[in-house]
This record gives structure tokens, sequence and C-alpha cells, in this order.
């Protein structure tokens, strides 16, 4: 039966010695790096005795808020390698002129550029948009969880086994080389044999599992858990955002599944969906992979606009202006954004018509977006602005964001795209709107919400450090990609021949040590509020004068955020309550039905990780082991009855007298 | 709370990205903006486009940002004088609602406007129907034709009227209309010279079409714009401007090559990266039609056959004899465990070793590979 394979290709598929880059001495040195950090973290922590205490208080949770973290984190660790292969990027075309070849061959460079892209949007920017979603959306809108506290625990760690499978590609064969959506045919089995694109196919579809499942479950939350009295146009705005990238997320995930997976029947069993032979067709993959991947623009830039809109609304100390318009921009930017998918190829030889109208198409999203920056400019109006360090990435944001937006509305006019298209203007314009949109948007959030999830505040000298750093930085690595853009550079080169390109590049990757400084001093900022957090405590649970219902809870919120749900009567929920004189109730408590936390989870997600693993590298008999297992387990945990539990009035009791004594010292 | 308020840090930072802008406008003077001073009619009316394009957005993004600044420094905390107008309750103004959603609204419909006559105007499938801005095309002008082909990692230029064919390199009479049909061998690429006119992909088995005409004699950088793999960063060609004369002089030049034969195009067609120029001074007939149709190697069938079979309604189980002969992708190693990680060019990740072609493992269309330079 196995005749023709030797026990070892049994055992192991594809993988041997041979795959593991020894011969390479920046993997080498970042494996021993990896390695050293990770021994000193799980050092730690088992000597700390911390396991158990992380199993059951974390790992297994189902707590809405320490799901949300834990996918902070998660994103906040793959910036730190995302960036990493940008810096590779930045230092190799900054040297890499003429006669130097510089460090970086092209077999390892185009693994570094399509691991840069797929990292920062699968695993940084959508851990940190879901993590935000997470914590935030169910105390926004006055419930104890979200509707499906298992299936949110279990999102979460197909996310980070997605995660970390890219990360192994780093140290046990190769990534794909392919750019960030891998295109066919060059990603199809002819022309990329290796396993690189594997990785890139398993990892995505496990954690692209996470995400679909966490989106169904935030609808499902924003849909049916609303405290009383919250009507549809009393939803705080960051939830409608949140509504509306979660009805996205569930519109377009299945689609990139879907593409995905008839990659990975023409890779594994030799269907011909998208190579060139016996009429498969390379076209249909890059319009069914866009109709997917620009609604996830705006999975991505809806979470932030909503945050920008909280942040500018609480630190001008007013109503947000236009909330009305406000949400019905977010919906036509849900509708159109799957109208437009097209202006990503416009140069792939479709009919002026067609091309037209995905431009014109494109162009309108921009009169929402439009409408938005004008409502938090009329939110400030009038306002009295506190410059704290939310309201500082909120102004930077909307400077940066207008500069991007206008040059997207540039490469949206066709034969303007023709010149532009996969230029470095493209990947200025693109970088521009996501990290002046996006990742200025995370920072305004997390320095925004840290003190509600921790009780203390960030710290402010090293947040404005870490902001200064980022945003002279973002203006000094892509502007000069503008000009490259405008030169006629394209992207995705590992060497260049024109000497006179080369101070731009350096300009670039002057701006990129910058950004690197600004993540530093991120880094440092958080150890610093955790040891100065007696000086930066807040007790109140309301430190900025916060407008909407989480900042009525104490902070950290106890674990089932309300001891009564609120009733709502304006989208200001809060405000409308400290208004009206609003008395915390101080007995009358009762037993609080909470679900109980459980292993289901973070095991089927190791699973579906091994299984991808032994797909990745052909080895059939652990693939087909460890996917029967899953079957199994997902059995099992039907039969574990014991799901939920009361939390005891008198637990509840004395978690309200604690919070009581805090705000009688306050 | 040690930097609370902090009224001068507000505006400055605002300034900042600005002031790095004005400083790094004497730079700018010394580069070469190809996109923004092209020397094809084509490339300068994109090149308009793009610059009305921008003025016109520039009407609504200068006020917003200068709104902005005004705004943040004007109602900051810190400043008693707009201490009067703060009012925490207003949050809606219909004539503002207005505007703010008509102003966008009618810049977009100016742009739609231009959107739309520029893109069928400037089509690249649209043939040309003037020289420069000035001159209409003369009656009868009969545009030259190339037949352009993005291999492994170069770029095959063939000319049908000179019956030439070139490896990267490419050159036109001034003023004269070009009309090229792309395809692919392999993977998708983009064929791109910005001096010339805007880009358009190559794709295997597909063909599409760029009209476009060089206005003034010159050297100009072409490139593959669509990442291809390893050989990609070098995949790239001069275009040369000619006047008659020198055009002439030029296909004479290639006139002396060799001949591209089926045989030949094999050989060439393997992965190879940092080809030199190379002339061929003859062509086989139907050779870029037997690319485009995925049957240029022997024993092929192709697919333009194939469609007539099925536009007859399919030769039922007959087919099937004709499957192998439509197989066009190199098939993969289907032991699956030979060298996970070795790059497609069969180049070590790590080697002083040229870039050489990779192993052809089911064509049987051994030989060495094509000759490599290393110096550019």
């Amino acid at each position: 039966m196995f005749s023709g394979h030797s026990l070892q290709q049994i055992l192991f598929g594809r993988l041997t010695l041979e795959a593991i880059p020894y011969h390479d001495p920046i993997l080498v040195v970042t494996f021993i790096g990896v390695a050293i950090g990770g021994l000193v973290v799980l050092g730690a922590i088992t000597w700390l005795g911390a396991w158990g205490y992380l199993w059951r208080e974390w790992f297994t949770s189902i707590d809405h808020k320490k799901i949300g973290i834990m996918y902070m984190i998660l994103g906040i660790v793959m910036l730190l390698r995302g960036f990493a292969d940008a810096l590779l990027m930045r230092a190799q075309q900054s040297v890499a002129f003429g006669a130097n070849e510089g460090f970086l061959p092209p077999h390892h460079y185009d693994q570094i550029f399509t691991a840069h892209g797929v990292i920062m949007i699968f695993f940084v920017a959508m851990p940190l948009v879901t993590g935000f979603m997470n914590y935030v959306v169910p105390l926004q809108i006055g419930a104890r969880d979200v509707s499906f506290p298992f299936l949110n625990n279990f999102s979460f760690w197909m996310t980070a086994s997605g995660a970390i499978l890219v990360m192994m590609s780093l140290f046990v064969g190769e990534f794909a080389r392919t750019g960030w959506l891998a295109y066919p045919p060059l990603s199809g089995p002819a022309y990329s044999p290796g396993v690189g694109v594997d990785y890139y196919l398993w990892a995505l579809q496990i954690a692209g599992v996470g995400t679909t499942l966490s989106g169904i479950n935030l609808v499902a939350t924003i849909v049916k858990m609303r405290a009383p009295g919250m009507t549809m146009m009393k939803i705080p705005v960051f939830t409608w955002t949140a509504l509306c990238t979660n009805v996205l997320i569930v519109a377009t995930f299945p689609v990139l599944a879907a593409t995905l997976a008839l990659l990975t029947l023409d890779r594994y069993v030799g269907t011909n969906f998208f190579s060139n032979d016996l009429g498969g067709n390379a076209m249909m993959y890059v319009n069914l992979i866009w109709i997917w991947g620009h609604p996830e623009v705006y999975i991505l830039i809806l979470p932030a606009f909503g945050i920008f809109s909280e942040v500018v609304s609480t630190f001008s100390g007013k109503r947000l202006f236009g909330y009305t318009s406000m949400v019905y921009a977010t919906v036509c930017i849900t509708i159109l954004s799957y109208l437009v998918w097209l202006h990503h190829f416009f140069t792939m030889g479709s009919g002026a018509s067609v091309n037209s109208f995905f431009g014109i198409t494109t162009m309108i999203i921009s009169i929402p977006t439009g409408a938005k920056i004008f409502n938090w400019l009329f939110t400030m109006y009038r306002g009295r602005i506190r410059f704290e360090l939310p309201m500082m990435w909120t102004i930077a944001f909307m400077l940066t964001f207008v500069i991007g937006g206008m040059t997207g509305v540039l490469l949206a006019v066709p034969p303007a795209d023709f010149i532009l298209h996969n230029s470095l203007f493209l990947v200025a314009h693109f970088h521009n709107v996501i990290i002046g949109g996006v990742v200025f948007g995370m920072f305004a959030g997390i320095a925004y919400w840290f003190p509600k999830a921790f009780g203390f505040k960030l710290d402010p000298f090293w947040g404005k450090c870490s902001f200064w750093f980022w945003v002279i930085g973002f203006y000094f690595a892509f502007m000069p990609l503008y000009v490259l853009g405008l030169m006629g550079v394209t992207r995705r080169l590992n060497r260049f021949e024109d000497p006179s390109l080369q101070i731009w590049f350096l300009l670039a990757a002057f701006g990129a040590i910058l950004i690197a400084l600004g993540i530093a001093c991120f880094l440092i900022q958080i150890v610093v509020s955790i040891r100065d957090r007696e000086r930066l405590r807040d007790t109140t649970g309301d430190p900025w004068g916060g407008r909407t219902l989480e900042w009525s809870t104490s902070s950290p919120p106890p674990n089932y955020n309300f001891a009564f749900t609120p009733v709502i009567h304006d989208h200001d929920a809060w405000y409308d309550m400290k208004r009206r004189g609003y008395e915390r109730p101080l007995t009358g408590f009762r037993p609080i039905h909470m679900p109980h936390n459980t292993w289901a989870g973070i095991v089927l997600a190791g699973l579906a990780m091994v299984c991808g693993f032994a797909l990745i590298w052909y080895i059939w008999w652990l693939a087909a082991l460890s996917f029967a297992a899953i079957i199994a387990t997902t059995i099992a945990h039907t039969f574990n009855y014991d799901r939920d539990y009361h939390i005891p009035a008198e637990e509840v009791v004395r978690a309200e007298e604690e919070r009581t004594r805090l705000l009688g010292r306050a | 709370m040690r930097f609370d308020d902090e009224p001068v840090g507000v505006p400055l930072r605002r300034l900042l990205p600005l002031a790095l802008l004005l400083l790094a406008l004497p730079l700018l003077g010394g580069c070469n903006l190809v996109l923004l001073a092209p020397s094809g009619d084509i490339a300068m009316q994109q090149r308009n486009l793009l610059i009305a394009s921008t003025a016109l957005m520039m009407i609504i993004i200068v006020p917003v940002m200068a709104l902005t600044v005004y705004f943040a420094w004007r109602y900051r905390a810190a400043n008693r004088e707009a201490e009067a107008e703060y009012d925490p309750e207003w949050s809606h103004s219909l004539p503002l609602e207005v505007v703010i959603w008509t102003a966008p609204l009618l810049i977009i419909i100016a742009l739609g406007a231009m959107t739309w006559l520029s893109t069928h105007l400037l089509d690249p499938f649209r043939p040309l129907d003037r020289i420069d801005a000035q001159t209409r095309i003369p009656e009868g002008t009969r545009p030259l034709e190339v037949q352009v082909v993005a291999l492994d990692w170069k770029w095959l230029f063939l000319y049908p009227e000179q019956g030439i064919a070139v490896v990267n390199e490419l050159a036109a009479p001034v003023d004269r209309p070009i009309s090229f049909k792309l395809t692919s061998s392999t993977v998708m690429n983009s064929f791109y010279i910005p001096a010339l006119a805007g880009q358009i992909y190559a794709m295997a088995g597909m063909e599409t079409q760029l009209h476009a005409v060089i206005n003034k004699p010159g050297s100009f950088k072409g490139f593959s714009a669509n990442y291809s793999g390893a050989g990609f960063s070098q995949m790239h060609f001069n275009f040369h401007g000619l006047d008659r004369d020198g055009f002439e002089a030029w296909v004479a030049k290639a006139k002396g090559g060799q001949r591209l034969d089926r045989a030949a195009f094999a050989e060439l067609e393997k992965p190879s990266e940092a080809v030199p120029v190379r002339y061929f001074g003859s062509v086989e007939g139907g050779l870029y039609q037997a690319i485009l149709n995925l049957c240029a190697a022997e024993g092929r069938m192709c697919m333009h056959e194939m469609m007539m079979i099925d536009a007859k309604g399919g030769a039922g189980l007959d087919s099937h004899a004709n499957r192998d002969r439509l197989r066009y992708d190199r098939v993969r190693d289907e032991a699956g465990h030979g060298a996970p990680t070795v790059p497609a060019s069969g180049q070590p990740a790590r080697s002083d070793a040229p870039p050489t072609g990779t192993n052809d493992q089911d064509s049987g269309r051994g030989g060495p590979a094509p000759p490599q330079v290393q110096d550019r």
C-alpha cells in the first residue's frame, strides 16, 4: 500500500531536516532570540506557579473582557513580528542599489513582504479590532457577556492557532513567496511547489474560522442583547460600527474561505480552478479574493471610526455632532464596500464601462466618509477639548487620513490608476489609511479604554513619546514612497538600478526607525504604567468624563459587568444618567446567572493547528488523527452539561460594596 | 499627571508634517518624477487627469485640514476666549448637515463625470485617434504592431511587420501609434513603461491590448509592475523612442540575430533572471498565436482548437484523449516530498551560484539554461 514511500515519508511527510533553515544566519539569530525569550517567559510562568492561574482565569475564560484583552495581546505581539519584517524590507531597499544585492536574496525577501502583509492584516489589525469589539461592545450595550461565550473563546484560539502556524513557518520550512493575496497561477502548484503557500492557506483558513464565528457572535450580541430602551438609534456609535463590521465579516469571510478552499483543491488534489490548464482562470481568484478583500478594508477601518467618534465627543465634552448622519454614513459605507472590489485591478483588462462603474462607486464611498470627518470636526466646534492621548491620536488621524483618502480617490480614477497601480504610491496610500486610520485608532482606543480594563491610566509621558515617534515616523516613512511612486518605482522589488532613488529609501528607512522607537515607547509606557499603577489609579470607573455605559461600571468591571441591567434613554446613556442625577442602587442584589469556563476552545484550536501543520507537510496520518480528534472533542463537549452557574448574591453585594467604598473615597 | 494641558505642543505637531514636506521640496527638484513629465501622449493625458483630480479634491481637503487645526486650537480647554461658546448639547444643524453631505457629493459628481469620460477615452483597448494634443492621426496610418510575451523573468517582443523578435529591449519610431498585444507564458505580469502609457496585465492564455504613442526620442525604463516570482526585480528593459532612420537601423541590427522557432522558444521560456538583450532575426510563423493558445511546445493542443471542438458540442468521451495534450502548467512533483523549500529558480536560498533555469521535470525539454549575465 505504501510502496515507493519510505518509512520516513510516511511518518514525516515532506518534513525533513533540510526544512529547518539552519544555514540562514538571520533566521538562526531570530530563532535563538525567540527561543531565549520564549524560555524566559515560560520559565517565569513556571517559577511564579502561574500556569494554573493562566489556565483557569485566562485560557479557558469565556469572559468577553478577558478574551478581548487576549486578542489585544496577540495583536501587539504579532505587531512586533510584522514590524520586524518591515524593518528588514526597509533595510534591504535602502542598500540594494547597483552592484550591491543587499543582504536578502529574493527567496528570503519575497517571503518577508508576503509575511508582512499577511501578519499585519490578519494577525495584527484583525485581533486588535476584534479585541476592542469584544471588550467594549457588551459593556456599551449593558450586557453581561456576548451571546455565545464559549464560541468567543473558541474564536480567539482559532485566530491564535493561525498566528502560531505563520510563526512556525519562520523556523520550519518557509512562508509563501507570492505577495499577501497569493495570486495564482504564481501561488498554484506549478509555480509555488513548496510549503510556503500551504502555510498561508491553512493559517488563514484556521484563523478565518475564528473570525467568522466571532462575527456571528457579535452580530447576535448587538442585535439581541441590548439593554432595555436601547433602540437601534440609541446604540453608541462604536457599537454601530462594530455591528456593521461584523455584518461585513459574516458576509465576506465565507468568500475568503471558499476562495482559499478552491486554491487548496488546486494544490492538493489537482483541480484546475485557477491554473492556466484545462479552462482554469486566475482572474476568477483575483475577483473572488477582492470581493473579500475590499470589505476587509472597511472591517478594519469602521471600528476605528467608531473609536474616534467616542474619543472626539468625550474629549470635546460634547455630544457627537450628527449622530444620525454618522450612523447612516456607516451603513452606507458598509453597503458600498461590496460594490468596489474591481478597483484593485482596473489594469486586468476590463472594459471601460466596467472600470468606470467601479471607479465611480469607489468615489461615492468618499461621500459618507467625508461626512464623518465633518461630523468629528463639528463635534470639536464649540467644545472644550482636552488634549489627552486619545484625542491627540484623533487629531493626528484626521489630518493624516484625509491625505490617504485623497490619494485613494486618485487611485479610483481608472486612467490615473493605470499609471499608479502597484507602484510605491499605492503602497504609500494604503499605509496612509491603515496606519493613519486603523493603527492610530487602535492606539487612541488603547489609551482610552486601558483605564477601564485595568483600573489605572496609561503613563502620559511615554504615551506622548510614542505618539510623536509614530506620527513623525509615519510621515518620514511614507511620504518618500509617494514620491518614489511618482518616479515610476513599482512595489516588491528587492534591488534597484537607479542610484538617484536611494535617498528616498534612506528617508523611508529613517521613518521606520522612528516608528520602531514609537513602538518601543509604547511598550515602555505599558511597563511604566504597571509599575506606577498606584499613581495612575482611577477609582471612579469614569476617568475621562465618559458618555457611554461602559464608564458606569467599576474599573475593571466585575465579571458580571452590571449588577442591574441599566435602562437606556439616550445614545449617550451614561452622560444622560449622570445628568439626571443617577443614584447607584445599593441594595436588592440577586444571584447572577453566568456561563462557566471551558477547556474545549483551546483544545479544539490546538488540534486544528496540529491538523493544519500535518496537512502542510503531507503527514497524512497525523492530519486524519487530529481531524478525528477535533470531531470527537466537539462531540464530547456537547455532553458537558456543566455550563453555567450563579454568582451568589453575597458575592455581588461584596463587589458592589467595595465599589461604593472606592467611589466614596474618590 | 506630568504633562497635562500642553497647549504649545498642539499646533507644533500639526505644523511638523507640513514643515517636513517643505523641507523635502528641494529634494524633489533633483529627481525624475517620470509620471509628472512623461514623453508619450497617453501618459501625458493620464498625468493631466491626475493633476485635475488632485486639484478638484483640494477644494475639500484643504478647508478640512485647516478647520481641524483651527478648531483644535480655538476650542482647546485652556482657551478662556472660547469658554463662552461652549455648548455641550449642540449636536445638530440641518444647514450644516446639508452642506457636509452635498459638498463632497458635488465634487464626486464632477470627478465621476471626468472619470466616465476619461476612462472611455483612455481605455487601453481603444485605438488612438491622435498623436498628441495638436496632431490627429493622418489618414491611412498603420500602427506599429508589437506582440508582448511575459516570460519567467524577461520580456519577449515580437514585431510581426518587421519579422523580428527581441528579448528585453523595445523600440518604436517617434509619433507612430503603437498597438501592443500582450500575453504571458506562465504567471501574471504587468507591462509598464511609465514614460509611454499606463500599464496593463499580461496573463497566460489571454490577450490584453495597449495603444500608445511616444512623442519624444529617448530611452525609457520599462518593467513588470506585478510581482511574478524570484526574478521579478530584474525583469526590466529599455524602451527606445527612435526617429525613422534610427528605428530602421535598430530593426536591421535585430535582423542579424538567430531565428526564433519553437525549439528556440522552448529554450528561452525556461525561467532565468537578469537576462541580457537578445535579438532574433526571424520568427517562426504563428509562434505568437501558439504561445497565446498555450501550445508553443511540441505535441500540445491549442486552446482555440479545444474551444472549437467544445463550440461544436464537444467530443464526448473521445475528448479524454485530448486531456494530456491540453496540460500546460508544469506538473508539480507528484511525490510531494522533494525539497519543499527550494526556490522555483532552482537557486539555493544562499549561494554564490548564478541563477539558473529550473529543472523541468515533466517536459523533457532538457538542455542547458540560457546564458546568464550578472552585470547590468
